[in-house]
């Protein structure tokens, strides 16, 4: 006998429970800490920030113990948070030409005011596996230098110098930025908004498309000019004042791609620029912002529109993780109100179609008979 | 330094008033045009996107403290999505729920709309997958924009006569476009069609959230809302051979249920409510007990 399917609710709240026991893990063993997670597993925390939207290190260390280290479950916690913060403003734009330079690498100068600088890198490292972390072995102190006085300037600026590059948008008006997290996208985006839907979207979904643009898929010749990784003051104008005051310093990643332009009638030959700007340290996606960037300026240069990457409401459309994931994942919700009516449908055609099939037969049988 | 005192503190039914006010305003054009999806800043929910945030924002906008909520998923109160919602309006919200469409002020549905005609005073919000008609016959927004604004609707009909010419039959059984005040064509959401002429002059003011999507739409109560047809193939419902195995209802939509492998199976209700309040009438189906029965 059929009982109509109840209990919901405690089926939730125990899964909830049984979630809260996995989560823990062995009670043996202590507890990760929110502040081991920012120290020591610093770039999953920078990758939760940068998605998120939200700079705050001990929260997205919350977040990722919260969703077990599900970095789309804790970028999606974040941002569920950040959206019911109230918005007292916006700061001044950064400049990251001022910044304090952990790492600076430019792919285009062999050397450059400011010099290279590797910082923290896991390039040259070499990818064995090592026995030495397995045990709490100690670790050297860095090696530190006085900073030099010299500005490291920024390579773009080098280039501007010599008007060999674009000029950098807003060149007519001050215009205010966008903010795709108050307002609905409308197709076509200005650039701002483009860029803060790039800057949150996903890092696998970027690589992938920056990659294709290498790959052909809208060839966009690509140096990298610059990626500087550091820290930048982020200041705010206090009315009641009448000057701008620093609320404090955020890491951030950008990256200068400089790729090559023939020139077009209205422009002379000259580089133009993709823009990555990243919140932590994420080079990666910093990389593969600015390639995916400057492949959807395509219709800007009247480039011919052909690859996924140039499609601007196909890549915005789909970066965004936290949509993509609820998405694809409510297919588990109940559809059997609109499978029923599917079923019905195909019983009906399936019904029809034996009648046909068993129609032809006789006919077929009778023409034989004949 | 956050600490957790400040974090555990959340408006009213979640969404701070701003956000409120700005839904409502949407909400308010969408009234003024109905059938027209208007676009607004769809917030970030608690809970995943395609699983009602639009819904839920909605919802969250026109909720009061005097309401009474129901939450119904395919039909029915307590599949998981609908415990869900309405947890999270009684945690966030205090508001009192129900489990009976008479009661309720505010209902938010997913893919059904109740047996029990809606009464006026009352509002349904549909939580939308995907808000746009048109979409599976043209993905660009840009391009389908376009469209409702010239009115052209001449690919949908394309896709239906499509349809009937290869397989006899308009084969689109659920989310079957509708035009409403006669002006633009609008997704019911994925509701069977069965229920689509419920829509028709509801007395209800109903309410389409798509959050994912950041789109509001509305048909206000008495709206004239017609399904898309031919004069040779007029639109039709589904229609069940057997009524309600538990209350014996018949022109209701019915859920197939699986009894066993060998092709056993039942059709119930798939309104839990309607079939409960038939049942404590006094209403039994072929496989239902009678309520006096089963309380003994």
């Amino acid at each position: 006998m059929y009982v109509a399917v109840k209990g919901g609710e405690a089926a939730i709240s125990n899964a909830h429970r049984l979630l809260a026991d996995r989560r823990r893990g062995d009670r043996n063993l202590p507890a990760i800490s929110v502040e081991q997670i920012v120290a020591q597993l610093a770039l999953s925390v920078d990758r939760i920030m940068a998605e998120a939207s939200l700079y705050d290190k001990t929260l997205a260390a919350l977040a990722m113990r919260q969703a077990r280290g599900d970095m789309i479950e804790a970028i999606f916690i974040l941002r569920a948070y950040r959206t019911t913060l109230p918005r007292f403003g916006y700061s001044n734009p950064i400049n990251t030409g001022e910044m304090l330079v952990e790492r600076r690498i430019s792919a285009t100068y062999k050397d450059l005011p400011g010099g290279q600088l590797l910082g923290p890198t896991f390039d040259y490292t070499h990818r064995l596996l090592d026995p030495d972390l397995l045990n709490d072995s100690p670790v050297e102190e860095p090696i530190t230098a006085e900073t030099g006085h010299e500005p490291i300037m920024r390579v773009a600026d080098i280039l501007a110098g010599e008007s060999l590059i674009e000029m950098e948008e807003p060149g007519e008006e001050e215009t205010t930025p966008g903010d795709i997290t108050r307002e609905p996208l409308e197709f076509p985006l200005g650039r701002d908004e483009r860029l803060q839907a790039l800057a949150r979207g996903d890092e696998g979904f970027l690589l992938a498309l920056g990659y294709s643009t290498q790959r052909g898929y809208a060839r966009s010749h690509p140096f990298a000019g610059e990626i500087r990784i550091g820290l930048v003051d982020v200041e705010v104008d206090i009315p009641e004042l009448g000057f701008a005051v620093s609320i404090g310093k955020v890491q951030i990643t950008e990256c200068q791609m400089v790729n090559q332009f023939k020139g077009s009638a209205k422009q002379p030959p000259q580089f133009t620029r993709g823009y990555g700007l990243v919140f932590g340290q994420s080079e990666r996606k910093a990389m593969a912002m600015s390639l995916v960037d400057r492949a959807l300026r395509a219709s800007e240069f009247g480039e011919d529109i052909t690859a996924p990457a140039q499609d601007e409401e196909f890549v915005i459309s789909h970066s965004d993780n936290v949509q993509a994931t609820g998405f694809v994942e409510h297919l588990k919700l109940p559809h059997y109100v609109d499978f029923q009516a599917e079923l019905d449908l195909v019983r009906r055609m399936r019904a029809e179609y034996e009648a046909t099939q068993t129609g032809t037969a006789t006919t077929e049988h009778k023409e034989a008979a004949e | 330094m956050t600490s957790a005192g400040n974090l555990a503190t959340y408006n009213f039914a979640y969404l701070d008033e701003q956000t409120k006010r700005m839904i409502r305003r949407a909400i308010l054009k969408a009234i003024a045009i109905p059938g027209y999806q208007v676009p607004f800043a769809s917030r970030e929910m608690p809970m995943p996107y395609g699983w009602g945030t639009g819904g839920v924002q909605v919802t969250a906008s026109i909720l009061g403290p005097d309401d009474t909520l129901k939450v119904i998923d395919q039909g029915a109160d307590d599949t998981t999505n609908a415990v869900s919602i309405r947890a999270f309006f009684q945690k966030v919200a205090n508001v009192k729920v129900t489990t009976k469409t008479g009661e309720a002020t505010v209902i938010q549905t997913r893919h059904r709309i109740p047996e029990e005609p809606l009464t006026e005073g009352q509002v349904l919000v549909y939580q939308v997958p995907i808000p746009e008609p048109l979409r599976f016959l043209e993905p660009r927004e840009t391009e389908t924009r376009k469209m409702h604004a010239l009115e052209e609707y001449g690919l949908m009909h394309v896709k239906l006569y499509e349809d009937i010419a290869r397989n006899g039959h308009i084969a689109t059984t659920y989310a079957y476009p509708v035009k409403v005040g006669e002006r633009y064509v609008m997704d019911p959401s994925p509701i069977p069609k069965f229920d689509n002429p419920k829509m028709h002059r509801s007395q209800a003011l109903q309410l389409f959230g798509a959050g994912r999507e950041k789109r509001i739409y509305a048909i206000p109560p008495h709206t004239e809302v017609v399904s898309l047809d031919f004069e040779d193939y007029p639109f039709e419902i589904q229609k069940f051979e057997k009524p309600c195995a538990l209350c014996g209802a018949e022109n209701v939509y019915l859920d197939e249920v699986v009894l066993d492998d060998k092709g056993g199976r039942m059709f119930v209700c798939s309104d839990t409510d309607h079939c409960e309040d038939r049942r404590n009438a006094g209403h039994v189906g072929e496989l239902g007990v009678a309520q006096t029965e089963a309380a003994e």
